[in-house]
């Protein structure tokens, strides 16, 4: 989900002093200790690829959230909301709150009662092996090369910020994950997800609070960007009334259906990078509370995201301009404006710990992307596929070896991407293929206990199918953008949510014609996979503050507060 | 087993002990020319600070003997 194309900007924008270099070095000396401390506690396939499910809910919720907090998401939607304004926070609002309670309220319980290592793994379940073995394959080959053009895409960065050598930078992070990863399994991945969450907010909270002062505060702010760009860039809602009226060239449909009902929902609950997180909770409340804690906290992101790319609009002294331009004319890029900022307020030690948060960001990401890959590689593909009869140390040492493979896949596809630099808008293309059919998929599959095994593959086939036919209709004739969003003034955004939801509705159209068409599961197959056929443990005897649903209703009401203060 | 807190408290804690001192020896021996906005503010120092009192908190309260 992130925004940040390829950058190529000559000359470093910050430079370290020795005290920020001791604080980089102090990062990667803690990472790699605790990875070591943590590696006698994976002994067993639980707590290798699942953290022994014993995670309480502030750990999984952090970690959660933590997931899709990289360095690349932090630059990328600041640099979107210079260019955008504040529409950019549609992203971290309507686009993450709802699907994250949603997964809390509804899919939570079915994926843990049912006890699944993995969202493939429940697809085994529900549809049966074919289902299981066409989202395992594509999500294990997605994820090893998006993580390498993540990679690459950060080791570019730090060599524009910082001026670090690229090969030192994919080198010294992969093998730094590939240790900590390698030795604590999903534990010390997650582990380093939540110091990356405290490490990213002590980073980068100071730019919004100096830009604020600096800026005259949110009014004086307001009024500043409306006469560097446009009112226009302060309405979070008013603006989206018609394609031409706002920078993004979208409409509340693209954002509401498109963005918070299809994509989000794909992501935040059937991707599994992030899923995986959660189903190391202890227990299913702590399950259910720890989407619930990260979509409150996820609601405070754009404080440190969206605020200092509109401040950069405010105060930076300098225009930035699109990548295409930069890289022509020297200028620094809207990508750039989080850096920019870090720069301008940043003095010693504090350009150390923003750098770290960056660097942090990026490897945990990375880390996530590896652990998820080695559980649906071990669980999901080579045992149901190769060896069904390894013992569960065997499939452990799999793991192990399959993290180190990982990471050199990783590192292949960043060089890779280094020499064909069109590759990497084609993997990010790719991944966003599967997401949204997968959700229309596991979604009935939980819902409605007449779709039947064939109906749930034929449905996830053609959506993704759908999907990928838009996409290269639109490559091959750009025009036909005006059929896929429904509007001749639909921009590059607009096709990402319109072709998510036609493939989000092929999902559902085929897998009920289908499902009506053939012979449904037993319904003793189907206990604790579908809603009405699963007892979901009763919460009567706690005190409200400590239920679930009291939570999510309290984030609700933030979530729509917000919304109106800033439509 | 060591708390996860705790070692977010080292983290916060030697990285604002750090930042702290950096902002310190700023404040007696200033630049003469500041590179940054705001230099006035001194936002090292009681970033610093701020940084290393949660950090200690975290690593007193989830130290591995309680």
């Amino acid at each position: 989900m992130s925004p940040l194309p390829a950058m190529a900007v000559p000359s470093h924008l910050v430079r370290l002093s020795a005290v920020d270099v001791v604080i980089v070095i102090f990062y990667f000396a803690l990472v790699l200790s605790i990875g070591w401390y943590l590696r006698g506690r994976a002994h067993t396939g639980e707590d290798f690829f699942l953290a022994g499910r014993e995670m309480s809910a502030w750990v999984a919720g952090l970690s959660f959230l933590s997931a899709n907090l990289g360095a690349l998401e932090l630059m990328g939607w600041a640099g979107s909301a210079y260019q955008y304004g504040i529409l950019a926070t549609h992203w971290y609002w309507i686009g993450a709150i709802p699907a994250m309670l949603f997964l809390a309220l509804v899919m939570m319980p079915f994926y843990y009662i049912c006890q699944t290592h993995s969202v493939p793994g429940y697809l085994k379940l529900r549809f049966g092996e074919p289902a299981r073995a066409l989202s395992a394959i594509s999500f294990a080959f997605m994820t090893v090369l998006m993580s390498g053009v993540n990679m690459f895409a950060m080791a570019k960065v730090l060599q524009i910020v910082l001026g670090w050598d690229i090969n030192f930078s994919i080198w010294v992070s992969s093998v730094t994950v590939a240790i900590y990863v390698g030795l604590g399994g999903l534990r010390s991945a997650i582990f380093n997800e939540v110091l990356q969450f405290f490490l990213i907010w002590a980073g980068a909270l100071l730019i919004p609070i100096l830009g604020l002062y600096e800026a005259g505060g949110w009014w004086h702010l307001k009024l500043l960007i409306a006469q560097r760009a446009s009112e226009q860039y302060v309405h979070l809602w008013a603006t989206l009334g018609s394609f031409s009226n706002n920078p993004m060239g979208i409409n509340w449909v693209g954002i509401v259906f498109g963005l918070g009902a299809v994509i989000s929902m794909g992501y935040w609950t059937t991707d599994f990078l992030v899923v995986q997180r959660i189903l190391s909770a202890k227990d299913i409340r702590s399950a259910q509370m720890a989407p619930i804690i990260g979509a409150g906290f996820k609601m405070l992101v754009p404080m440190i995201v969206i605020l200092p790319g509109l401040l950069g609009l405010a105060v930076l002294p300098e225009k930035l301009v699109p990548e295409s331009m930069a890289t022509v004319s020297g200028a620094h890029s809207y990508n750039d404006v989080l850096p920019l900022m870090m720069a301008r307020y940043f003095g010693p030690g504090l350009l150390g710990l923003g750098v770290t948060a960056l660097v942090a960001g990026f490897m945990s990401g990375m880390a996530g992307n590896v652990s998820a890959f080695t559980t649906v590689w071990t669980y999901d593909i080579y045992r149901p596929l190769m060896n069904q009869r390894g013992s569960d140390r065997h499939y452990v040492n799999m793991g192990r070896w399959t993290t180190v493979i990982g990471v050199l896949i990783s590192v292949g596809t960043a060089y890779l991407v280094m020499q064909f630099a069109s590759i990497m808008d084609y993997v990010q293309a790719l991944f966003s293929f599967f997401i949204a059919p997968l959700f229309g998929t596991v979604v009935l599959g939980m819902l409605w206990r007449r779709a039947s095994a064939a109906g749930g593959f034929w449905g996830l086939l053609c959506g993704t199918l759908c999907s990928i036919s838009m996409w290269t209709w639109v490559k091959v004739d750009p025009s036909a953008l005006r059929y896929v969003a429904l509007s001749p003034h639909a921009k590059g955004l607009a096709q990402d949510m319109y072709q998510a939801l036609w493939s989000f509705l092929t999902c559902v159209g085929v897998t009920v014609v289908v499902s009506l068409a053939t012979k449904p599961l037993p319904e003793v197959e189907l206990n604790g996979l579908v809603y009405g056929l699963t007892e979901i443990p009763a919460v009567a005897d706690l005190s409200l503050y400590q239920k679930p649903v009291f939570w999510a209703a309290v984030v609700g009401i933030v979530f729509v507060v917000l919304n109106l203060i800033f439509w | 087993m060591i708390s996860i807190w705790f070692f977010i408290g080292i983290a916060l804690a030697v990285n604002g002990g750090l930042i702290l001192a950096a902002g310190v020896f700023q404040l007696l021996s200033p630049p003469i020319t500041p590179a940054v906005a705001l230099f006035k503010l001194h936002a090292n120092v009681w970033w610093g600070a701020l940084l290393l009192a949660i950090g200690l908190i975290y690593c007193f309260r989830f130290a591995p003997k309680r």
